[in-house]
C-alpha cells in the first residue's frame, strides 16, 4: 500500500509539473465561429482555492471548471466522459456540494473552494471513501472513480445534513442510508463497468462508520 | 461555444438593464444553458451572472406561505424543512428531476426556463421551429415518443421537461418579476408559458431583461400531496408522464382536487378537466379513470408517444388512488 501511494504522489507531482508547463498555452475552446455580433476574445481573472491552496487564473470566460482544472492547471483526476452533465465523471465538491465541472463556467467560481480527488488523500494517507473503494473492488476500468468517490463523499455530507431523496417514503423524514436511498443519490454517477454492488458497498460502509 | 462577453451583476438593476440588450442572457446555475451553448444551440453575446445577487433565500409569507427566491438551488428548496413539511408535493417533484450534482446548481428560476429535451431541438442537423424559427418541425414524423399530446401545435410538439414546475402549478404557485424599469409583476405560473402556435420559439410571457425574483407559493391547500414520476429508468431521467395531484376527502366523496401533468404539453398542464370529475365524487376508481378520460379527451398522439394517453389516465388512476388511501 505504501508503494502504490507514493507511485501515486509521483505521479500527481509529474501533472501538476507538466499542467504547469501548458499554462501558457491559450485556452482553446473549439468551434468558436465568428458571428454577427460575436465580441472580442478576452480573459477574466479568477482567483480559485484548491484542494486548500490558492490559483489565480486568467481564462476565456468559455473555459468550464473542468478544463481549468484540467488543462491549466494539471488535475487530471477529474475526468471527462460526457461533458454534458450526464456522466458524473466530472464530479467535483464545490463549497462543500457537489457539482459537475463541466457545465460550470469557471468565471462564475471565482472565490470558490474547490475539492477533487486530489484533495482527498492527506499526508499520503487515502480518504475513507477512496480505501472503502479499493477493499470493496467499486471500480474495474477506473474511469468514472474520481467522481464516484467524490460524489459519495458529498453523499455522507448531505446525508448528515438529513437532506431526503426521490427514494425517502415520507420527505420530511431524514431517511437512513439503505441500499435504495445509496443507489438513488449516486445516480449522477455512471459506471459503465457496472461497479454499482461495489460502489453501494463501499459507501454503506463507510456511512455505517461514521454513524458509530 | 461561441464568444461571449461575461458580466458579473452585483445588483438586480444593472442586472436587468444588462440582460435586455440584444442577444444578452441571464446566466445562474448554467446546468442548461451551458450545455446548449455548447452545442451552439444557443449563442449569446453575452452572459449576465446573476449568482451573486441576494435572491437565494426561503421567506414565510404573512399568509402562511413560503416565497422562494429565483436563485434557492433545487437541492436547498427540496431540503427546507418548510417545504417538506407543507409542500411535500414540490420536495418530491424537485427529488424527481436530474441528479443530485444538478440540483446542486440548478436554480428555481433556472428550472422553470429550461429548455425542452426534444431530441430535434438538440440536433441541429435537422429542423426545428424553436431552434429555427420557419425551419419546420422534424418530430411530427420523427422519434416522437418523448414529446407533447396537449395543447400543441404542428409547428412544435415539443414538451416541458420541468418536474418542479408541475408541483408549482398544482400548488398555484406565482412567479414573480422585475423588469429593467424597475416594474414588478406577478404571473401565475400557469400563464409563464406561451403555447406554442406558431412562433415556438418565444416560450414564455417574460420580456427582454425581465428577471425572475421568485416564485410565491400560498398557503397549502387542504388534502393530500403526492408526486408521481414514471420514465424510462429509475431515476435521472425525464418524464414520460408524470402528476401532481392533491386530494382532499370528506367522508368517502372528493372535496377538493387539484391535477396537473408533466410531459403532456408545451408547460405543466393543469386538468380543470380532471378535476371538475373529481369535485363532489366518491373517491372510487370509476371516478379516477372518469377524470382521466376527461383530462384526456382532446389529447392527440403523433406516433411514437400515442402511448402517453393511456399512460396518463392510469398514471392519474394510480396517483389517486394513492392520495385516496386505498393503496
Amino acid at each position: 500500500m505504501k508503494e502504490f501511494l507514493r507511485s501515486m504522489a509521483t505521479r500527481r507531482w509529474f501533472l501538476k509539473t507538466s499542467g504547469a508547463a501548458t499554462l501558457t498555452l491559450a485556452s482553446s475552446p473549439s468551434m468558436a465561429q465568428p458571428a454577427a455580433e460575436t465580441p472580442p476574445l478576452s480573459t477574466e481573472h479568477v482567483d480559485l482555492t484548491i484542494n486548500g491552496r490558492p490559483y489565480a487564473l486568467d481564462l476565456d470566460p468559455r473555459t468550464t471548471l473542468l478544463d481549468a482544472l484540467r488543462e491549466h492547471l494539471g488535475f487530471t483526476g477529474s475526468k471527462k466522459g460526457c461533458d454534458q452533465g450526464q456522466c458524473g465523471a466530472c464530479t467535483i465538491i464545490v463549497n462543500g456540494q457537489r457539482i459537475n465541472s463541466c457545465l460550470a463556467l469557471a468565471v462564475m467560481h471565482d472565490g470558490d473552494e474547490i475539492t477533487t480527488i486530489e484533495g482527498l488523500v492527506e499526508e499520503g494517507v487515502l480518504h475513507p471513501m477512496q480505501a472503502a473503494f479499493v477493499r470493496h473492488d467499486g471500480f474495474q476500468c477506473g474511469y468514472c472513480t474520481p467522481g464516484q468517490i467524490c460524489s459519495a463523499v458529498a453523499l455522507l455530507s448531505e446525508s448528515r445534513q438529513g437532506w431526503p431523496s426521490y427514494a425517502t417514503a415520507d420527505v420530511a423524514t431524514a431517511p437512513a442510508l439503505t441500499d435504495a436511498e445509496i443507489a438513488e443519490r449516486m445516480s449522477g454517477n455512471i459506471c459503465r463497468c457496472s461497479a454499482y454492488p461495489n460502489i453501494v458497498a463501499a459507501i454503506r460502509e463507510v456511512a455505517g462508520e461514521g454513524s458509530q | 461555444m461561441n464568444p461571449f462577453r461575461y458580466e458579473r451583476a452585483s445588483d438586480v438593476a444593472s442586472a436587468c438593464a444588462s440582460a435586455a440588450r440584444p442577444a444578452a442572457k441571464f446566466i445562474a446555475g448554467g446546468t442548461n444553458l451551458v450545455d446548449l451553448m455548447k452545442l451552439q444551440i444557443e449563442a449569446p453575446a453575452q452572459l449576465v451572472d446573476i449568482t451573486r445577487l441576494r435572491l437565494d433565500r426561503i421567506e414565510e409569507t404573512a399568509d402562511g406561505g413560503l416565497r422562494i427566491g429565483a436563485l434557492v438551488s433545487n437541492s436547498a428548496a427540496a431540503a427546507d424543512m418548510r417545504v417538506r413539511r407543507r409542500y411535500p408535493l414540490l420536495a418530491q417533484a424537485i427529488l424527481a428531476g436530474a441528479s443530485t450534482q444538478l440540483r446542486n446548481k440548478a436554480t428555481t428560476g433556472g428550472n422553470l426556463l429550461q429548455r425542452t429535451r426534444c431530441p430535434y431541438f438538440y440536433d441541429t442537423s435537422k429542423p426545428c421551429n424553436k431552434r429555427v424559427p420557419g425551419s419546420g418541425c422534424a418530430a411530427l414524423e420523427g422519434l416522437n415518443r418523448m414529446n407533447a399530446v396537449l395543447g400543441v401545435s404542428d409547428n412544435c410538439i415539443a414538451a416541458h421537461p420541468s418536474d418542479m414546475a408541475v408541483a408549482m402549478t398544482a400548488l398555484e404557485a406565482v412567479v414573480e418579476t422585475i423588469a429593467p424599469n424597475g416594474s414588478t409583476r406577478a404571473i401565475p405560473i400557469d400563464e409563464l408559458y406561451r403555447p406554442p402556435g406558431d412562433m415556438p420559439h418565444i416560450e414564455t410571457v417574460l420580456e427582454a431583461g425581465e428577471l425572475i425574483a421568485s416564485v410565491l407559493l400560498p398557503p397549502p391547500p387542504a388534502g393530500r400531496q403526492i408526486y408521481r414520476k414514471v420514465r424510462d429508468r429509475a431515476s435521472f431521467a425525464f418524464a414520460l408522464v408524470s402528476v401532481a395531484a392533491i386530494l382532499d376527502l370528506e367522508g368517502e366523496r372528493v372535496r377538493a382536487a387539484r391535477v396537473a401533468f408533466g410531459g403532456l404539453s408545451y408547460k405543466p398542464w393543469r386538468s380543470a378537466e380532471a378535476e371538475a370529475a373529481l369535485v363532489g365524487a366518491p373517491a372510487t376508481r370509476a371516478t379516477f379513470d372518469a377524470a382521466g378520460a376527461a383530462a384526456l379527451q382532446n389529447a392527440r398522439g403523433y406516433g411514437r408517444n400515442d402511448f402517453k394517453i393511456p399512460l396518463a389516465r392510469r398514471t392519474l388512476r394510480a396517483t389517486l388512488t394513492q392520495a385516496a388511501g386505498l393503496a
